[in-house]
Parts: structure tokens; sequence; C-alpha cells
């Protein structure tokens, strides 16, 4: 059960990174985010049948921060697009030093 | 203040005698330096532009007069340049310099006096010099250097020659300089040289002996470019201070020798450790020939002579004082300062002769075909110079100095003489608003009617440095001839071996030179005076309605050397002509060096017998005779022709004219390559291409690269940095996993 998960939980967090690499709209790179932020959410789940359920109690603390994190980052998105009329990352490059 | 802590040597009975203030002596012309250099100082800064040129600067018909004159000629009395009633080109201190200036000067020649009579009264023959420590000077480690002055019997020679001399030449300026702008500059410069001059003879160790010989250097250098807005002036000072470094170097080379074999650089104490050193050893000879090499720097001797004739640029009574009676002779006066070394060394004497000879004729030669009336005296003076050192070098220290203060009397006295010739060229060129050059013979001619004064004493000199009895030229330079020969005949110097050429040959050799050396001396200053004062005059019919002679504070000096040439040579009569007390200078010497010059001649004084010696001396005085016939019945100044009309010299004449191309030799051999490694390797190569390009340019390049490289990676995209994080994340996790 333990391999299951771990392994359901790698592809999943595979799937964000590359997504996050890949993907150019701005939003679908935070969703990949937070489906990166989820695979580990389940990975800690399934430590938490082996190991005790500091693992679960975690998993309330990453959903907490995910959400704020969500608000302030669709947030920062919504500001981007008033400023740029559009949300392509790869034309913006406001960090260009 | 300084007396307190003076601590004069114990054993000397001139303790509490006017010995005590040996240090007034330099002192004083310093003071006069410190004065006349604050006024020229002060003058510009206070009081309004000191040189009168920008001052007259916006009045447009003075303005001219003055492009004018600038443009004309560098030497020669810029004294004469503003005289008719131009009061404004005076310095506004004059009146107080020509006061201090020569004031100091007296002073000190008086205080020498007072102090060669009470040690002539007291310890005329006492065998330790009178030394006054003021204050240790460098104490580092085992290298004890005090700061002390010396006297004895050499250096009590040393000091009237200089202050007497010299106050005389300073009396001259007076009238020779007053009207130049830089008349209070000029004689600080002067002072400055009589104190270090004093402090190069006085000084009872090398090192402090090598501050004067360093300082006589710098003023030498100052006052040939002394109008330095002409180019060939500053140039002229520039090569007269790089070749005496060279022979600085010598010195200095010599100094660390001395130091790391013997530990100690006092006179005093290096005569007490040569006890032990054997005679003509490598070490020895070695030290010997190093402090030759600053001889022939100072002294202008053969290979570096060839700033002396240049540094005539600078005003006349400069060459006279500097650059004849006493800066030059500092060599002469560091061999026989040196005799404790010297007399080990027979070899590096024997170079000292041969160069000193060499020097003699080969001077004396270029001296033929000159025609700037201070260019024959240089190369008479290079000459005479090495006729001192033939004398030296061949342990006959009483004769070489004894020729030093002779040739100090007569040729300083031919200077002053050339300098009021000058004096009255200029001003009468000046007055026809001519641009004639007021140094060239061809210019002159029948001046002994304009400047009969000069005339006289002018003759006297030349019949002195001739050798004609019974002037002072012929006893020092007959002692130093006799002094070869009877050298040749049995010595040390005369076994040793020079180059492998035995040295007897050697001497007799340069013995020859030495005459042949005086027949062209005699030769080429009939033809000076021949060209400048008889004959027929060529200054231009305008022009010889101002010529006159110099004023009495110019002639007075004059009549003092003139008399000086005439019987100087009584200081030191020789044995076979005793119409006095003979030989006073040699015994007066002889507490200093006779135990050198003894070790020598083997222990015995060189004896001649009375037959030979009439031979030779009645030899002598005939080739300076004949040298003046030859003159006087060859040259005829009736059919010589202006400067401007004159033709190019043709065949070895052409040589002697261009001395011996040895100018443009060094040029070539030495300058030029210099220059061109300078430019091309140092400069272009190193400075330029290392240092500048690779090192300065060079990091300055790599930061900016690297700084490209950086604000490159930062291109502003999410994406890039993304796969940098994620590609770090991979390398840091797979380097610990698979540790």
């Amino acid at each position: 059960m333990l391999a299951e998960s771990l392994f359901f939980s790698a592809v999943l967090f595979v799937i964000g990174v590359v997504g996050v690499l890949t993907r150019r709209n701005a939003i679908i790179v935070f969703m990949c985010v937070e489906l990166m932020l989820n695979a580990v959410n389940l990975a800690f789940v399934a430590f938490a049948q082996v190991y005790g359920v500091a693992g679960q109690v975690f998993v309330f603390f990453v959903m907490t921060v995910a959400a704020a994190e969500a608000a302030v980052g669709l947030a920062i998105i919504i500001a981007l697009f008033r400023h740029n009329q559009t949300v392509n990352l790869q034309q913006i490059n406001l960090l260009k030093g | 203040m300084l007396l307190q802590n003076v601590q004069s040597s114990a054993s000397q009975a001139l303790a509490g005698t006017a010995a005590q203030w040996l240090w007034a002596v330099p002192l004083l012309p310093l003071a006069g330096f410190v004065i006349n250099g604050v006024l020229a100082l002060i003058a510009p800064t206070h009081f309004g532009p000191a040189d009168p040129a920008l001052a007259r600067a916006d009045d447009a018909t003075h303005a001219t007069h003055e492009a004018h004159d600038g443009a004309h000629s560098a030497d020669v009395g810029a004294g004469a340049e503003h005289d008719h009633a131009d009061v404004a080109a005076r310095h506004r201190f004059a009146g107080i310099t020509s006061f201090v200036g020569p004031a100091v000067l007296i002073l000190s020649f008086l205080l020498s006096a007072v102090i060669f009579w009470q040690y002539k009264s007291v310890a005329g023959d006492s065998h330790e010099p009178f030394i006054q420590t003021y204050f240790m000077w460098i104490p580092a480690g085992d290298l004890q250097v005090s700061a002390s002055l010396m006297l004895d019997q050499l250096s009590l020679v040393m000091l009237l020659v200089v202050t007497g001399v010299g106050a005389l030449i300073h009396i001259f300026s007076v009238g020779y300089m007053r009207e130049d702008p830089g008349y209070p500059r000029y004689f600080a410069y002067l002072n400055l040289f009589v104190f270090f001059m004093l402090v190069l003879v006085l000084g009872a160790n090398y090192p402090v002996m090598f501050v004067g010989w360093e300082g006589v250097g710098l003023c030498s250098y100052l006052l040939i470019g002394f109008w330095f807005s002409d180019k060939a002036n500053a140039d002229a000072g520039k090569k007269a201070f790089i070749a005496n470094r060279i022979g600085d170097f010598g010195f200095l080379v010599a100094m660390f020798m001395l130091f790391a074999n013997f530990g100690t650089l006092d006179f005093d104490g290096l005569q007490a450790a040569m006890n032990g050193v054997t005679a003509g050893g490598a070490l020895v000879t070695t030290i010997c020939l190093f402090l030759f090499l600053g001889c022939t720097g100072k002294s202008a001797q053969i290979p570096l002579y060839v700033w002396l004739p240049d540094a005539m640029a600078g005003p006349t009574p400069v060459s006279a004082l500097i650059h004849a009676a006493t800066m030059v002779t500092a060599g002469v006066y560091l061999i026989a300062r040196s005799h404790f070394l010297f007399a080990l060394a027979p070899v590096a004497s024997l170079t000292v002769v041969v160069i000193g000879a060499l020097t003699a004729i080969f001077a004396a030669t270029i001296g033929l075909k000159q025609w700037d009336i201070k260019k024959v005296l240089a190369y008479s003076t290079v000459s005479q110079l090495g006729y001192m050192f033939v004398g030296v070098g061949a342990g006959a220290y009483g004769a070489g100095i004894f020729h030093l203060v002779t040739h100090s009397f007569f040729k300083a006295l031919l200077f002053l003489g050339s300098g009021s010739v000058i004096y009255a060229m200029h001003r009468a060129y000046h007055a026809t608003h001519s641009h004639d050059d007021a140094q060239d013979m061809r210019n002159m001619g029948g001046l002994r009617r304009f400047t009969p004064v000069t005339f006289g004493l002018m003759w006297i000199a030349t019949l002195a440095i001739a050798g004609i009895p019974p002037f002072a030229g012929f006893f020092s330079k007959d002692e130093i001839l006799a002094a070869v020969f009877a050298r040749a005949r049995e010595s040390a110097l005369a076994d040793a071996r020079w180059l492998g050429i035995p040295g007897n040959f050697v001497l007799y050799a340069c013995y020859v030179l030495g005459l042949a050396a005086a027949l062209l001396t005699a030769i080429y200053m009939t033809r000076m005076m021949l060209y400048t004062f008889h004959g027929p005059n060529r200054t231009g019919e305008k022009e010889r309605e101002h010529l006159r002679e110099a004023p009495w504070v110019m002639t007075g000096p004059l009549v003092v050397l003139g008399i000086l040439s005439a019987i100087g040579g009584w200081l030191n009569l020789p044995e076979f002509l005793p119409i006095g007390p003979v030989g006073t200078l040699e015994h007066w010497l002889d507490p200093v060096v006779g135990e050198s010059a003894l070790r020598l001649t083997k222990g015995v004084a060189p004896e001649i017998a009375p037959s030979l010696e009439y031979a030779l001396v009645g030899a002598a005085v005939a080739i300076a005779v004949i040298g003046m016939w030859i003159a006087w019945s060859r040259l005829k100044p009736e059919v010589l022709v202006p400067k401007a009309q004159a033709k190019p010299e043709e065949g070895f004449e052409r040589v002697l004219e261009h001395k011996y191309y040895v100018d443009e030799l060094y040029d070539d051999t030495i300058v030029r390559p210099t220059y061109s490694v300078s430019r091309n390797l140092l400069w272009r190569g190193i400075d330029v291409g290392l240092i500048d390009g690779l090192m300065v340019n060079g990091s300055a390049w790599f930061a900016r690269g690297v700084g490209w490289i950086g604000s490159a990676l930062q291109s502003g995209q999410v994406g890039t940095y993304a796969w940098v994080l994620v590609l770090g994340v991979l390398a840091v996790v797979s380097a610990v996993t698979l540790r």
C-alpha cells in the first residue's frame, strides 16, 4: 500500500514539475505548483500510516499554507495581467537583471 | 646649541682654539643660501612677478624687444642683457643679495684663514686629524656613521682654496649677474654649492663626503640650467647630472665594499684597518677602481668627460667656480684623501695615471679647434684635470694637490677673464641689437685696446697654464712630470704590470703624453689669446664703440687672481730652484699623505740627479715656448673672418672641431639604444602592454566579462529560473544520495 501511494505521489510531483517547467501560462504553472504540494501531501499521508499521525498534522499545515499561497498568488497574477495584458510568462521579464 | 653636543678628539692641542668654530665654516654659506633662497621665493608671491618680461608683457614695444632677446643666445651675461637703464629688469632684492651672497663667503674665508694659522702654529705637523662629531647620523647595527667634520693638513688646503677662490668669484658675480632677474636664486645656488663643497672636503667619513659630493652635483645641475627657459641649457644640466650619476654608482659600490670588508667608513678607521691588507690585492684594487669611476664622473675624465664642455651653458662665474676651480677637482681630492687605499693598489694607481694622461692629451687636441672661448677653456680644464690625476695616480699626492691649487688660481682667472670679455661683447651687441655670438672668438679680435686690464691678466694666466716660469703653472706642472719620471725609474708602480704592460714603460709613456699635452696647451692657449685680444677687431663697426672694460667689482677679483697666478708657485718651490722656502706645500701635506707616497716609492724619496732634473725642466720649458711660438707664428688673426662668413673646416681639423665625434658616438651607442629600449620595451612593451594592458585594463575586462555572463543569466524568464532550480535540486539530491 505504501509503495503504491509513494509511486503515485512521485508521478504527481513529476507531472507538477514538468508543468512548471514547460507551460507558459502563469495560471497553469500556478496549478502545477498546487499539484506538487498535493503530491507532497499524499506522501505525508502515506508515511503517516507507518510512522504515526505527525504526517497527517503536517498535511493540514501544508493545506493552510497552500490556501494562503493561492490567495496571494492569484492576486499577483491578476495584478500582472492588469499591468501587462497577458499572463504569458515568456513576455513577463520584470526580474531581468 | 650645536656646540654643546660636539665632541672633539681630545688628544688634539687644538681644543679651545678657533678650530672649535669649524662648524661655522660650512654653515655660513648655508645661511646665505637660506636668506637668498627666501628672497627668491617671496619676491614673486608677495611683490608681483619677479620676471620683468612678465611684468612688462603688456608694454608692446618692450615685449617685442624682449622676445628678440629671448631668441638670442644662450649663455652670456644676462647681466648685460638689460643694462640700458632698464631698471625694471633688476630683481627687487638685488641690493640685499649683493651684500649677503659674497659676505658669507668672505666671512667663511676669514674664519678658515684664522683656523689655518692656529692649526699651523699648534698642530702643523700633527699626524692626528682634528675631528668634530656633532651627532650619530646612521646608527644601524654594525654601520655607525656619525655626522662629523675633520680638519687635517689636506682638508685645510682645500678649505682655503674653496672659500678663497669662491669668495673672489662671488664678488665677480655681483658685477656679472646683478641685472639678471633671477639674481637671488643665482646666489642661493652658489652659496649652497659652497656649503656642499665644504661638506665634501671636511667630511670625516665617506658617507658625509658623499653628501657633499651629491650636493655639489645637484648645485652644478641647477646652475648649468640656470637659464632653463632655453632647452639647450636644461639639456646640458641633465647631461651633467646623468654622467655624474654613473660615476656616483662607482663611489657607492666602493663604499659598500669598504664597509662589507672593513666594517667602517671613517677615514681614520679605514687607514688603521689597512695595516693588515696586503698590497696589490684584488679587493683593494677593485675598490680603488670603483672610487676612480666616481672620480671620472665628477672630475670629467675619459670616458665621462663629455658633460663638462656642455656645462659651459651656465653663467660664466659658475664655470669658473664649479667647472674649473673647485667641484671638478673633487675627484683629485678624493684620491688624495683615499691615499691609504691607492697606495696599496699599484694597478689602480697606474690606471689613474693612464686615464689622466690620455685625457690630458685628448682634451688638449680638441681645445685646438674650438671657436667658443669658453669651450676652449672647458677642454683646457679637462686636460689640466688629467694632469692632476697623473700626479695623484703616480703617488705624488702633494704635486697633484699643488697643481689643483695653482690651477684653481689661473683657471678661475681665465674663466672670469672670459666672463669679462663676454660681458663686454654682449653689452656691445646688445647696444646695437645685433644677434651675433658673443662667445665666438671669430667675432672678437683686438680686444686688448678695449679691455686692457682683462687682457693683461689673461696673459698672466695663459703664461701660467702654459708652464712658463716663474708663473704658478710652471712649478706645479713640472713637479707632476718630474714625479712621473722619477717613479718610472724606481717605484712600486714601475714594478707592477698594467694590462700586461710593464709599469715603468706605462709611466714613461704617460710622461711623454704629458709633455705633448703641455705643448698643445701652450698652442691652444696662445691661439685663444691671439684671436681674442690681438689682431684687428671683427666685432663690427657699430659695436666697436660700445666695447669697454668691465666695472671694478669684476676686475678687482681678476687682479687678486692674477697676483696669485703669478706667485702661486712659491707655495711649493722645487729643490733645484731655491728662491724661497722649498717644498712648503709638500712638507705641509707630509703628515697626511707622506706615508702612502713613500710606500709607493718603496720607502725612499724619489731622487733625480740635478743634471737630469735641469734637462727635464729645460725640455718642459722649451716645449712650452715652442708651443707658444708655433701658435704665434702660424696663426694669423689678420686673416680670420667673423663667424657668419667662416668656411667649414676640412679633414682632421673638422674631426677636432667636432670633438672626435665622441658625443655622436655616445649618442649612437648608448643614448639611442637606451631610448629605443626604453621606448619600445619598457614603455610600449612593459608599461603600456603588460601593466596598462594586461594588469589594469585586463582586470577591468575580466570583471566586465564575468558581469556580462551574470547579467545574461538574469533573463527575467521565470522558466529559466525554474529550470536552474530544478537542476540544482537534482544535483544536490543526487550528490547526497549517490555519496
